[in-house]
C-alpha cells in the first residue's frame, strides 16, 4: 500500500508525508451531528411545543436539554476543527491482532 | 405502525409522538451511516483501520466501558437502585472500577505483548487445548445467554413503546439487531460504541435532573425513601430500611446478608475481587477493544480513561431506579408488595423502573431522545454478545477444531452463519430471561459460572509458571461445576429450579457461589500442577510474569508524556476518587 492509493480520495490532504486528517470519519463529526440536530429538534419544541410542566416539576426541560446539547455539539466540532486526527500513512501492519474477526 | 395495528393487545405504557420518531429515527440514519461509510472504506482500502487504530485512548476508553454499557447495565441497575437504593453503587465502585485498573496496570502487557487475537487465544498459548475447548465453549454460551438477556430488555422496550406482544416484540427487535450487524459490522463497533455513549448520557441525565426536580432535589429523594421505608406496608413487605437503602455500606440490603461484616466481606471478595475481576480483567467482549489500540501504552490506558465516566455512571442509572421507587405509583406498589399490573411482562417488575419514570417525568421531544438512548445501549450490547461470539465460534472453534485450514473467506461465510444462528438462540434465552424478576440476579449467576474461574486460572497461570496445561483446565471446569452446584442448592440463584439447601438468596448466593467457583479452581490447579508436568520455561516468555522481560511489558515512549497520560498517574488519580465516592456515599 503506498501513499498515493492510501490517500487518493481524501480531500483534506494535508500535501506532506502522505499523512491526512480522518475528515468524515473523524468521530467527533459523528457525535457532534447527532447531537446537534437533536439539540435542534429540542429547542424548537421547547419553543414551540408543549412544554409539559406538570410532568417535569415546571422546568422547560426540552429548551434545557436542546441547549445544552448543542453546546456539546458546537464544543466537539470546534475541537474537530481545531485539532484534526491524523491518520498517519505509515502504520505497522494490522496483522498483531487488531484486525477483528469475521465480518458477520 | 398502522400495518401491524392488527397485532396491538395492549396500551402502550408511553405515548410516542411524531417528534420522538424523528429523534429515534435519526439515531438509526447514524448508526447505518457509519456502517456504510466503514463498509464503503474498507472496500477501498484500510482507510478505516487505520484511522480506527489512530483514535486518541479517550475513544478507545469511551468504547471500552460503552460496551458493557448495555440493557443489562442500564435496567438491571436501575433496578438495583429501586429495590436496594444506593447500595447498587457497589457494582461500579467496587465491582468495576478497581478491575478496570488492574487490567491497564497488571495485565494488559501481557495480552498486548503476547500479540494474541483472543482471550481464548491467550488460554491457547499458555495451557494448550484442554483449557482452550473449555473456555472457548463457555464463553460462547455465556455470550448466546447474555445476548438473549439484551434481546429480552430490547423486546421489552419495544412493547412498552408500541404494544405489541412480547413474542412479536422479540422477532422484530432481533431482526433489527441482525441488520445492524450485518450492516454495520465489527469494523464499526468502536465508532458505534462511542457514539452510543454520547447518546446515553444525552437520555439519562436530564431524566436524572428532571427526576430530581420533581422530588425536591436530592435532600427530597432522601427525605421521600425514609418516609416510604417506614410505612407499615414497606416494612411488611420487607423493604431494607430508609439507613441500608441510603448508604453504600455495608450493603445488607444488596447481599441479603444479616451481618454486616459478612456483607462487607462478600462484596469485597465476591462481587469486587472474583466476580468482577473475573468479568473485567478475562472479558474478551471488553478486552479486544483495548487489544486494538496502536500501542501499549494506549492498550494500557484504555480501561483506566474508562474508569473516569464509569465512576460517574451510577448516578446518572441508580438515582433514577431510587427515584422511580418513590415517584413512579406502580413501583411503589410493588416495593410495598403488590404485585401491579402493566410493565414489560404483565406485571410491573423492577426492571420496568425506567421506563416508567420516562414515562412520568420526561415531555414529548426528550421522551424520544431517552428512547433512542435505550434502543443505542440495548442493540449494541446484544451486538456486542453476538460479534464476540462469531469471532471464538470462527476462529478458536471452528478453525481450531473442526474445519482446518480453509481459505479466509470460507471463515467469513462460517461467521455470517453464526450470527443468524446465535440470533435465533438468542430469541430462546430471552424467554428464559422473561422468567427472571430480576435479570441481574440472572447475570450475575452467570458470570459467577463462567468468569470467577477463569480468573482463578488467568492470574496463577500469568505469575505462577509451574502451572501445568493439565491443572489449566481441570480447575476451570471444576470451578464452574462448583458454581453450578452451589447455585442448585441454594436458595434462589437458579430461580424455582434451586432447591434451597443452603439458606442464601439475592445477589448474595450470586457472589458466593462466583467465591466457591474461585476457590475450588485454586485449589485444584495447585494440587494437579504438583502432579503433573510443567511447560518448558523457553514456550513461556510473554505469557508468565517471571519468564517475561521487563521491557516487554512498557512502552518506552510512555515516559516522555506529561503525567496525565501516563498509565500509573491515571490509575493512581482514578483510585483516589473512587475511594472519595465511597466515603461520600
Amino acid at each position: 500500500m503506498t501513499d498515493n492509493q492510501h490517500s487518493a480520495d481524501q480531500d483534506t490532504d494535508t500535501a506532506q508525508g502522505g499523512r491526512h486528517t480522518a475528515g468524515a470519519f473523524d468521530i467527533r463529526n459523528f457525535i457532534g451531528g447527532l447531537l446537534g440536530l437533536y439539540g435542534i429538534i429540542l429547542t424548537l419544541m421547547g419553543l414551540f411545543g408543549d412544554q409539559e410542566l406538570d410532568k417535569t416539576g415546571g422546568w422547560n426541560a426540552n429548551l434545557y436539554t436542546g441547549i445544552g446539547l448543542l453546546i456539546v455539539s458546537a464544543i466537539f466540532i470546534t475541537w474537530a476543527r481545531l485539532k484534526p486526527t491524523i491518520v498517519p500513512a505509515h502504520v505497522e501492519t494490522a496483522d498483531d491482532g487488531a484486525g477483528p474477526g469475521p465480518t458477520p | 405502525m398502522p400495518a401491524l395495528a392488527g397485532l396491538r393487545t395492549a396500551d402502550t405504557l408511553i405515548s410516542a409522538n411524531l417528534v420522538d420518531y424523528t429523534i429515534i429515527a435519526l439515531y438509526f440514519v447514524f448508526v447505518l451511516g457509519i456502517g456504510i461509510m466503514a463498509r464503503r472504506a474498507i472496500s477501498d482500502s484500510l482507510d478505516f483501520f487505520l484511522s480506527g487504530r489512530s483514535l486518541p485512548a479517550w475513544v478507545t476508553g469511551l468504547a471500552f466501558i460503552s460496551a458493557n454499557l448495555g440493557a443489562v447495565e442500564i435496567m438491571g441497575m436501575s433496578a438495583n437502585g429501586a429495590q436496594f437504593g444506593i447500595s447498587a453503587v457497589h457494582y461500579f465502585w467496587v465491582g468495576a472500577i478497581p478491575a478496570m485498573l488492574f487490567l491497564g496496570v497488571v495485565m494488559m502487557p501481557f495480552y498486548y505483548g503476547s500479540k494474541v487475537r483472543s482471550v481464548p487465544e491467550f488460554m491457547f498459548r499458555r495451557f494448550g487445548t484442554g483449557a482452550h475447548l473449555v473456555n472457548a465453549i463457555s464463553f460462547a454460551v455465556a455470550q448466546l445467554l447474555i445476548a438473549g438477556v439484551n434481546l429480552f430488555l430490547l423486546g421489552s422496550i419495544v412493547q412498552a413503546l408500541l404494544g405489541w406482544p412480547l413474542w412479536v416484540a422479540l422477532i422484530v427487535a432481533a431482526i433489527i439487531v441482525l441488520s445492524y450487524i450485518t450492516l454495520g459490522g465489527l469494523s464499526a463497533a468502536i465508532y458505534n460504541e462511542v457514539l452510543q455513549f454520547f447518546v446515553i448520557v444525552a437520555a439519562l441525565l436530564p431524566l436524572t435532573l428532571i427526576g430530581l426536580n420533581r422530588v425536591g432535589g436530592y435532600q427530597g429523594l432522601k427525605d421521600k425513601i425514609t418516609e416510604f421505608a417506614s410505612t407499615p406496608a414497606a416494612v411488611a413487605a420487607g423493604v431494607p430500611s430508609a439507613d441500608d437503602q441510603l448508604h453504600s455500606w455495608p450493603g445488607q440490603a444488596l447481599t441479603g446478608f444479616g451481618s454486616g461484616t459478612l456483607s462487607v466481606i462478600g462484596i469485597v471478595f465476591g462481587l469486587g475481587f472474583v466476580l468482577s475481576f473475573g468479568y473485567w480483567t478475562t472479558n474478551f467482549v471488553e478486552v479486544q477493544r483495548a487489544m486494538a489500540s496502536n500501542s501499549i501504552s494506549a492498550a494500557r490506558k484504555t480501561p483506566i480513561i474508562g474508569a473516569f465516566p464509569k465512576m460517574f455512571i451510577p448516578f446518572i442509572v441508580i438515582i433514577p431506579g431510587m427515584i422511580a421507587a418513590v415517584l413512579v405509583n406502580e413501583i411503589r406498589e410493588l416495593k410495598a408488595g403488590g404485585a401491579p399490573t402493566g410493565g414489560a411482562s404483565g406485571t410491573v417488575q423492577y426492571n420496568d423502573s425506567l421506563i416508567l419514570l420516562m414515562r412520568d417525568v420526561l415531555p414529548n421531544g426528550l421522551l424520544g431522545l431517552a428512547i433512542a438512548g435505550l434502543l443505542a445501549a440495548f442493540m449494541a450490547g446484544m451486538a456486542a454478545n453476538i460479534s464476540a461470539f462469531n469471532t471464538v465460534l470462527s476462529y478458536d472453534l471452528w478453525q481450531r477444531y473442526i474445519v482446518k485450514e480453509r481459505e479466509d473467506s470460507y471463515y467469513l461465510k462460517v461467521g455470517r452463519l453464526a450470527t443468524v444462528a446465535a440470533t435465533f438462540v438468542a430469541i430462546f434465552t430471552a424467554i428464559i430471561a422473561s422468567s427472571f424478576s430480576n435479570i441481574m440476579n440472572y447475570l450475575q449467576t452467570l458470570f459467577g459460572f463462567f468468569n470467577a474461574p477463569l480468573f482463578a486460572t488467568f492470574i496463577l497461570g500469568m505469575f505462577w509458571k509451574r502451572m501445568t496445561a493439565t491443572a489449566g483446565w481441570v480447575g476451570l471446569s471444576a470451578g464452574t461445576i462448583g458454581a453450578v452446584i452451589f447455585a442448585f442448592l441454594s436458595e434462589d440463584a437458579f430461580g424455582s429450579a434451586s432447591l434451597g439447601v443452603i439458606p442464601i438468596g439475592g445477589q448474595g448466593a450470586a457472589f458466593l457461589a462466583a467465591s466457591t467457583a474461585f476457590v475450588v479452581d485454586i485449589v485444584l490447579s495447585i494440587l494437579v500442577t504438583f502432579r503433573t508436568e510443567s511447560k518448558p520455561v523457553s514456550e513461556l516468555r510473554g505469557l508468565v510474569y517471571s519468564e517475561t522481560p521487563k521491557e516487554d511489558l512498557v512502552d518506552p515512549e510512555e515516559a516522555k508524556l506529561p503525567w496525565y497520560r501516563r498509565t500509573i498517574p491515571l490509575a493512581s488519580v482514578a483510585l483516589v476518587l473512587v475511594i472519595a465516592l465511597n466515603f461520600a456515599f
